[in-house]
C-alpha cells in the first residue's frame, strides 16, 4: 500500500502532462495524416489531372472526381485533362492516405490539419475550392491562359521519385 | 462436319476442326494466349508477335514417312528452335503447344518491353485506362523494368481528331493495325491507312470528312490501347466507375444488343446519366459491332424539352392537369355513343404497349392503324425468315435477293452481315433503281426504274427478259436456301404492297420458306414494326381519310402532323385527338389531351426485330419525374373502360400476349433472358481477345417461328400484280429514300452527329438539273401538295435521270413518290 501511495505522490508532484488545448497545440508527427490539400505547381497550375485513381483507391469511397478537358485558353493543369469536380466526404474519409499513395502527380497530400467539424452532413463534403491550396507568390490562379504547346504532358517526369 | 484434329496444349488434349488457329484452339480449352493484333473476326497477320508459343510437330522418319516413336512408345515431338506465333499457325494432328514455358514467357516479356519503348505512360488520363489490353497484359506478362532509354520515346502532339467522332493519340498506338484492317476487311470503308514505317508509323485518314465510316466507333472497341477513343466518351468517366445496363438499340429493325454505361454526375446536377453505349455480343444479331447511329444516338433522353405532365386543352390552350383529370376526359369521350375510334401507333412502341393499345382499341371497335410506309408484316409473319436463321450461317448454297433497299443506310448491321455472307460464297442479287454500297459484293446487279419494283421481281420469277435477269433468276432458283430482303427505297405504301406480294410469290414458288435461312425479311424503318403487325396493327393506305372521319384519334409514338401537312389538315378535322409523346411534336400541339411517356431507355419492354427475334430490354436510367410507360397509360384507360388490362408490369402483359398472339406462345421474360453459347468467347477480364465490347449475360432473345415453320396453312391472299397506274402529273417525280443520319426526333439531340446529318436537298442527276437550269448547291422552292418548301439541290450522276431523290424524316414532307413543281430561288444580291 505504501508503495502505491508513493507512486501517487510522485505523480502528483510531477509537472502535469495536460496541454491547454486549443491555446496550446502539440506538434503533429511528420507522417501524420490530416485534412487533404490539392497542391499546385509553382506556376500556379493545379497538379491534379482528374484521373480519379484516388477515388478508385479509396477504401471508404469518399472521393468523387469528374474530369474535363483543358484548353490553352482555359488551363487548369498541365496536359489535356483536369478535375472539374473534386469532392471528398470528410465524414466518410478514414485518413488512410491511399489517395496520396495512388496519385501519379503527387497532387493530393494529407496535411496536418485535424480540426474539422460540421454542422450538417452536407458541409462535410469538401469541394475542390476548399481543397485547393492558394497560389504561391505572384503566380496566377487557374484557369490560366497559356501559350499553345507549352504544357502538353499530364504526368511529369519525376526527377527523383520518392516513395 | 469438318475434319477434326487432336493436339496437346499445355498437357491438355484438345480436339478442334482442322484449320483452327492455335490461339483459338487454346481458348476453347480455357488457355488464354495473349494477343494484340489478332481478332477472331479478322484474318490473322502476326504483326505484334505477342502470341509467341513453343510449337512442336510429330517427327517423321525421312525415309519411311512413319512417325518416330520414343522409347516408351509415345510419338516423338520435335520442337522448333524458335518461338512461333500462335495466331497465324493452324493446328496439325499430333501437335504439341507449350504456352507457359520459360522460353515463351521470355518471348512475351521481350515483346512487351519492345512495345512499351515508345508508349507514353499516361494511363491516368487515358480513356482506355482500366480496360486496356496493354495494361492488362503488361501486368500479367510484362517486365517490371525497361532497358530502353526513357528519353528516346517518340513524342507526338496529343490527340488528333480523325473526323468529329474519333480521336487519335499517335503516341499510344502499338501499330497492331486492327483499326486499318477492320475498316478494310470487315466494313469495306478503307478510310484509314498506315503512313510511314517503323517507329514513325502513324494511322491517317484520307477521307473527307475525316474517318468517313458509319462503323467508326467499333475501332475504339477493338483498339488494344487508347490510341483511338471516341469524342463522346472523352474524359467522361473511368471504366470502373460506371454501371452497366443492357438494352436494345431503338434506331432500326436490326435490334442490336448494347450496354449503356451509366453514372451519377455532379455536372448533371446529381442525375444518373448515360456516359456511353457499347456493343453487347449477340452472334445472332449484331455480333460484336454497332453502327455509329446506335452508339451515339442516345442523347435524346437527356433533352430538356421532355414532356412531364399530362396536358389538356382548355379554352384553346394546352394546360397541365393531373393524370386523373386527363383520364376522366378521355373516358368521357370514349364512353360517348357510337364513337369512331382510330388508334395510330408508331414502330417505337413495345409489344406490351401495342397489345394494351390494341385491347383498348378493340373494346371500342376502333381501327388499329400502324404508322408506317411499308407493307408485308402479315407475310413476314407467315413466310418470314425461318426460325433458327442466322446470317452467320449463310454462305455457299444460299441465294440472297436484296430488292429496293439501300441496306447500308437502312440497316447497317444487316448490310455488314449480308456482305459477309456474300464473301463466304452466298449468291447475292441486288435489285435497285440506283447503285448502292452492296452492288460491289453482288453476283448479279439488276436495275429498274422507280415504280417497277414488283415487275422486276415478277421478271425474276418468270426468268424472262434481259440477259442479266435470266441469269439472276437461274442463280436464285438453283440455290439450296433462298432469302429475299425488301426495303422501302423509293416506295410508298402502295408500291411496297405490290413489291412484297411479288416477293412472297417468288419465295413460295421456289419453296424458300418454312426452314432456317429461308424466307422473307423486311427492312422496317422502326424497331418494332414487326411487333406492331403481330399485335394487330396494319398501315392504312388512306390515312388522311381515316383520320378525318374519326371522332377520337389516339396517336402514340407517331408525328403525322409534323411529317406531312396533309395529315395535319386531316387531324384538324378529327374531333378529339389524344397523343402519347415524349416531346411537344406538331401532332401534340394539335392534341386535346397529351400524355407524357417514358423513353425506351427508362423502361422495360420487348421489341420484335425484323428477323422476328423478340428481345427484351431493361430499365437503364431512372425515369424522370412525371411520364409513364405507354402500356401503363393504355392499361389504365382500359381499366376505366371496364377491361382487365395489365398496368403493373410489362412481364404480366407479356404473359397475356403469349396466350393470345400467334407465334408468341413460347415468349416469357425469363426465357428471353436465356443465354446462348457464342463464339468468339469474349469477357471483360481479357479485353485483349475481342475488344472491349461486353459479353452477353442478359439473354440473346428468341426468334419466333413463322406460320410456315409451324406447318400452318398459309393465307397469303392473292399474290397478283396489279399493273401500276401511270400517274399523269407534271413536274419532277420525287421519291423517298432512307438516310441513316436523318433529322428524326431521336437523332437531332446528338450534337456529335450534327455535321454528318444528311443534307436537306433534292438529289438529282445532272441531266435532270440541266432541264431546270439548276446547279449543285442551288436553293429551290418546291411546291408539294399545296405547300412550299425551300430545299437545296445536290447533283449525283448515280441517281436515275428522271427522278429526284429526297431523304425521309429530313424536313421534306414525303411518304410516297410525288410529283412536285420546283422553282429556282435567285440569291438576293448582297448589299
Amino acid at each position: 500500500m505504501l508503495k502505491g501511495l508513493f507512486t501517487t505522490l510522485k505523480i502528483a508532484l510531477e509537472k502535469p502532462v495536460t496541454t491547454q488545448y486549443p491555446e496550446q497545440r502539440r506538434p503533429v508527427h511528420t507522417r501524420f495524416k490530416g485534412r487533404h490539400t490539392l497542391k499546385r505547381y509553382e506556376n500556379g497550375l493545379e497538379k491534379c489531372i482528374g484521373c480519379a485513381l484516388c477515388a478508385a483507391a479509396c477504401p471508404a469511397d469518399a472521393i468523387f472526381v469528374e474530369a474535363s478537358e483543358n484548353t490553352d485558353e482555359e488551363r487548369y493543369s498541365p496536359g489535356e485533362r483536369y478535375a472539374s469536380t473534386y469532392e471528398i466526404n470528410m465524414l466518410r474519409c478514414i485518413f488512410c492516405g491511399f489517395c496520396e499513395d495512388s496519385c501519379p502527380t503527387e497532387a493530393i497530400v494529407l496535411g496536418d490539419q485535424y480540426e474539422m467539424s460540421f454542422g450538417d452532413r452536407h458541409s462535410s463534403i469538401y469541394t475542390k475550392e476548399l481543397l485547393l491550396e492558394p497560389v504561391s507568390g505572384d503566380a496566377e490562379t487557374t484557369p490560366q491562359k497559356t501559350k499553345p504547346g507549352e504544357f502538353t504532358r499530364s504526368v511529369p517526369v519525376m526527377q527523383d521519385p520518392q516513395d | 462436319m469438318a475434319d477434326m484434329v487432336t493436339l496437346k496444349i499445355d498437357q491438355q488434349i484438345v480436339t478442334v476442326p482442322a484449320g483452327t488457329l492455335i490461339v483459338n484452339a487454346a481458348r476453347k480449352a480455357g488457355i488464354n494466349i495473349p494477343v494484340f493484333c489478332y481478332h477472331p473476326k479478322m484474318e490473322p497477320v502476326g504483326m505484334c508477335r505477342m502470341c509467341l508459343v513453343e510449337v512442336g510437330y510429330p517427327q517423321r522418319d525421312r525415309v519411311t514417312g512413319e512417325l518416330v516413336k520414343n522409347e516408351d512408345g509415345t510419338t516423338k515431338i520435335s520442337f522448333a528452335p524458335k518461338l512461333e506465333t500462335g495466331c497465324t499457325t493452324p493446328v496439325v494432328e499430333g501437335m504439341e503447344v507449350r504456352t507457359t514455358t520459360e522460353k515463351s514467357n521470355e518471348g512475351r516479356k521481350a515483346i512487351l518491353e519492345f512495345i512499351l519503348t515508345s508508349h507514353p505512360l499516361d494511363c491516368p488520363i487515358c480513356d482506355k485506362g482500366g480496360e486496356c489490353a496493354l495494361q492488362d497484359l503488361t501486368m500479367l506478362h510484362g517486365p517490371g523494368k525497361s532497358r530502353f532509354i526513357y528519353d528516346d520515346k517518340k513524342l507526338f502532339a496529343k490527340h488528333v481528331p480523325l473526323g468529329e467522332m474519333i480521336l487519335l493519340d499517335r503516341e499510344r498506338c502499338i501499330q497492331c493495325g486492327l483499326c486499318v484492317r477492320f475498316q478494310h476487311e470487315v466494313v469495306d470503308d478503307p478510310v484509314l491507312h498506315f503512313y510511314q514505317r517503323g517507329r514513325s508509323l502513324e494511322i491517317r485518314t484520307y477521307s473527307e470528312p475525316g474517318f468517313d465510316s458509319i462503323f467508326s466507333g467499333n475501332t475504339t472497341d477493338i483498339c488494344p490501347v487508347g490510341a483511338l477513343t471516341t469524342v463522346d466518351f472523352h474524359f467522361a468517366a473511368r471504366p470502373w466507375e460506371m454501371e452497366r445496363d443492357p438494352s436494345i438499340c431503338a434506331h432500326c429493325a436490326v435490334g442490336c444488343n448494347l450496354i449503356y454505361n451509366i453514372r451519377r454526375e455532379a455536372k448533371s446536377g446529381g442525375k444518373t446519366v448515360i456516359k456511353r453505349a457499347m456493343p453487347r455480343q449477340n452472334e445472332f444479331v449484331n455480333e460484336l459491332w454497332l453502327c455509329d447511329k446506335g452508339r451515339l444516338g442516345y442523347h435524346y433522353v437527356a433533352a430538356a424539352e421532355r414532356l412531364t405532365q399530362p396536358l389538356l386543352r382548355k379554352d384553346e390552350k394546352l394546360v397541365p392537369v393531373s393524370w386523373e383529370e386527363a383520364y376522366q376526359r378521355v373516358e368521357d369521350k370514349l364512353r360517348a355513343e357510337q364513337v369512331r375510334l382510330v388508334t395510330l401507333a408508331g414502330g417505337r412502341l413495345t409489344n406490351e404497349d401495342l397489345f394494351n393499345f390494341h385491347q383498348l382499341n378493340q373494346s371500342q371497335n376502333g381501327k388499329a392503324v400502324l404508322y408506317s410506309q411499308m407493307a408485308g408484316g402479315d407475310l413476314t409473319a407467315q413466310i418470314g425468315l425461318g426460325k433458327g436463321s442466322n446470317f452467320s450461317d449463310m454462305g455457299k448454297g444460299t441465294a440472297i435477293l436484296v430488292v429496293a433497299s439501300d441496306l447500308h443506310e437502312e440497316a447497317p448491321l444487316w448490310w455488314l452481315r449480308v456482305k459477309q455472307a456474300a464473301q463466304r460464297g452466298a449468291i447475292l442479287i441486288v435489285a435497285n433503281a440506283r447503285p448502292t454500297r452492296l452492288d460491289k459484293f453482288a453476283n448479279h446487279v439488276l436495275r429498274y426504274e422507280y415504280g417497277q419494283e414488283a415487275a422486276t421481281i415478277n421478271a425474276l420469277l418468270d426468268g424472262k427478259g434481259k440477259d442479266e435477269f435470266t441469269q439472276a433468276a437461274k442463280a436464285f432458283s438453283e440455290a439450296e436456301n433462298g432469302l429475299v430482303i425488301y426495303g422501302s427505297d423509293g416506295l410508298g405504301l402502295n408500291g411496297s404492297e405490290q413489291l412484297v406480294k411479288a416477293c412472297a410469290k417468288l419465295l413460295v414458288e421456289r419453296g424458300y420458306y418454312g426452314k432456317p435461312n429461308n424466307g422473307l425479311l423486311a427492312v422496317w424503318d422502326k424497331p418494332n414494326i414487326q411487333g406492331a403487325w403481330d399485335m394487330g396493327f396494319h398501315p392504312d393506305r388512306n390515312l388522311k381519310g381515316t383520320l378525318r372521319e374519326a371522332d377520337v384519334a389516339m396517336i402514340a409514338a407517331a408525328d403525322p402532323a409534323g411529317d406531312n401537312p396533309i395529315l395535319a389538315q386531316a387531324l384538324e378535322e378529327t374531333d378529339f385527338v389524344i397523343v402519347f409523346e415524349m416531346f411537344m411534336t406538331e401532332t401534340a400541339k394539335m392534341a386535346d389531351v397529351v400524355f407524357p411517356v417514358q423513353a425506351q431507355i427508362e423502361r422495360e419492354g420487348t421489341y420484335t426485330s425484323g428477323e422476328r427475334r423478340v428481345q427484351r430490354f431493361d430499365i437503364v436510367l431512372p425515369h424522370i419525374e412525371g411520364p409513364k410507360s405507354d402500356y401503363q397509360i393504355a392499361a389504365q384507360l382500359g381499366r376505366l373502360m371496364g377491361l382487365s388490362t395489365e398496368d403493373r408490369s410489362p412481364v404480366l402483359v407479356m404473359n397475356k400476349i403469349n396466350e393470345k398472339v400467334k407465334g408468341y406462345q413460347e415468349i416469357t421474360y425469363s426465357r428471353l433472358a436465356e443465354r446462348a453459347e457464342q463464339w468468339p468467347l469474349i469477357s471483360r477480364a481479357d479485353s485483349y481477345y475481342a475488344g472491349t465490347g461486353y459479353e452477353n449475360e442478359y439473354g440473346v432473345g428468341i426468334q419466333i417461328s413463322s406460320s410456315a415453320d409451324r406447318g400452318e396453312e398459309l393465307s397469303l391472299g392473292t399474290l397478283i400484280l396489279v399493273e401500276p397506274q401511270e400517274e399523269v402529273a407534271t413536274g419532277i417525280k420525287v421519291v423517298p429514300v432512307t438516310a441513316l443520319y436523318d433529322r428524326g426526333q431521336l437523332i437531332q439531340p446528338s450534337q456529335i452527329l450534327a455535321k454528318r446529318l444528311t443534307p436537306q436537298v433534292l438529289l438529282m442527276h445532272p441531266v435532270l438539273s440541266k432541264k431546270y437550269q439548276l446547279q449543285d448547291g442551288d436553293q429551290i422552292k418546291v411546291k408539294v401538295a399545296g405547300n412550299e418548301i425551300v430545299s437545296g439541290v445536290k447533283l449525283d450522276a448515280d441517281v436515275p435521270q428522271d427522278v429526284a431523290l429526297v431523304a425521309r424524316s429530313n424536313g421534306f414532307p414525303i411518304s410516297s413518290p410525288v410529283f412536285v413543281q420546283i422553282q429556282r430561288l435567285v440569291p438576293e444580291p448582297e448589299a
